[in-house]
């Protein structure tokens, strides 16, 4: 089989098969991309994991193009990012399409009334486990409250808060760790 | 220029999301709910649920279903999507040829250390910006609230049905 056929099928099945997003989808890409297609070693693929989680965007985009890069150079890195947000892309673009009709419906206002809190719930989770990974001392553990205060009171966007903790990093690793 | 303003919007939000899906949301409902205000809190909302019980990364799906919404237009949908990828492919490609170099880079890593705890906080604000009163209806929302923390957290309930389950409670309920 062509090999863009390869990566474009490959990457369009991780796509359309990821709900929830984020994590959900890294054991079905490793099947597919380790086990399956034997594209990357084990060790590989967990260097492009660290690399795309640690780069700005889109995880699952980051991996894409980081594995399509290293199959077939920029035309493979393009054939996979656009292979694996196609699925995602049409769905979302037929949802957009009927939900505008279907908004004011009064069945469809009761369902989404009832899953908006869950959203909210769903947003907060995570901040339990992540918490703890990052291991925060006295001193960061002040950060994240900052950055609550300075974005939901002061309504400052978060890319320069974003910016000053990028600095704020440096400042730290070039004073004390050198 | 709507086209202009939402390849810019959303090639910035791709830029600057570090940390994930949650941690996109409080960028992009900074850009599109409070600066723009193209969308309000509740249909944010609502994309997120849509987001989350559809396969793709959630990036992805507000990009689009957003850029749609906007323009009423494919074109505005395809302009959106695009653009969050495109810095992933600056980035991410510049980093491939320099591999070997940038997997140990002292300062990379310092200065990502600085960012994680911004990442906790910029969840945190996602999730304390979305608690309007077009969310939170009475005090039925709280308890669903409750129930469907407690049954992802300890429960370990797959989030997915959590949110089925809750519109099928709001189904009965309301």
């Amino acid at each position: 089989m062509n090999v863009y056929l390869e990566i474009f099928t490959t990457f369009s099945k991780i796509g359309a098969f990821t709900i929830g997003g984020g994590y959900a989808m890294l054991p079905i890409i490793q099947r597919e991309v380790v086990e399956k297609k034997g594209w990357l070693s084990k060790e590989d693929f967990l260097d492009v994991l660290a690399i795309s989680q640690s780069a700005p965007g889109v995880f699952v985009i980051n991996i894409s193009i980081f594995i399509g890069e290293r199959l077939k150079g920029f035309k493979g890195s393009v054939v996979a990012a656009f292979a694996s947000a196609f699925p995602s892309f049409v769905i979302i673009l037929l949802i957009a399409m009927f939900f505008s009709a279907f908004k004011d419906n009064e069945t469809v206002n009761s369902i989404f009334t009832g899953m908006r809190p869950a959203v909210v719930a769903l947003i907060a989770v995570p901040l339990i486990a992540m918490s703890k990974s990052v291991n925060l001392n006295k001193y960061t553990s002040l950060i994240p409250f900052a950055t609550v205060l300075l974005i939901v009171l002061l309504g400052i966007s978060p890319i320069y808060i974003i910016i000053s903790g990028a600095i704020l990093g440096l400042f730290y690793f070039y004073l004390v760790k050198r | 220029m709507i086209y202009l303003q939402l390849f810019i919007t959303f090639f910035k939000i791709g830029l600057f999301t570090f940390g994930g899906g949650y941690a996109m949301i409080s960028l992009i409902q900074n850009e599109v709910v409070v600066k723009h205000q193209w969308i309000d809190a509740s249909t944010f909302t609502d994309i997120i649920a849509i987001s989350q019980m559809t396969p793709g990364p959630i990036g992805i799906n507000s990009a689009t279903y957003v850029g749609y919404s906007v323009t009423d237009s494919v074109w505005g949908a395809l302009v959106a999507t695009v653009a969050v990828c495109l810095p992933s492919f600056i980035i991410i490609l510049l980093i491939a040829y320099l591999y070997k170099q940038f997997k140990r880079n002292k300062w990379f890593e310092a200065a990502l250390k600085g960012i994680r705890p911004v990442v906790l906080g910029l969840i945190a604000s996602a999730a304390i910006l979305l608690v309007t009163a077009d969310n939170f209806i009475d005090w039925k929302s709280w308890v669903i609230f409750g129930v469907a923390f407690a049954a992802t957290q300890w429960g370990k309930v797959n989030p997915i049905l959590v949110i089925i389950l809750a519109g099928f409670v709001g189904f009965l309920i309301y």
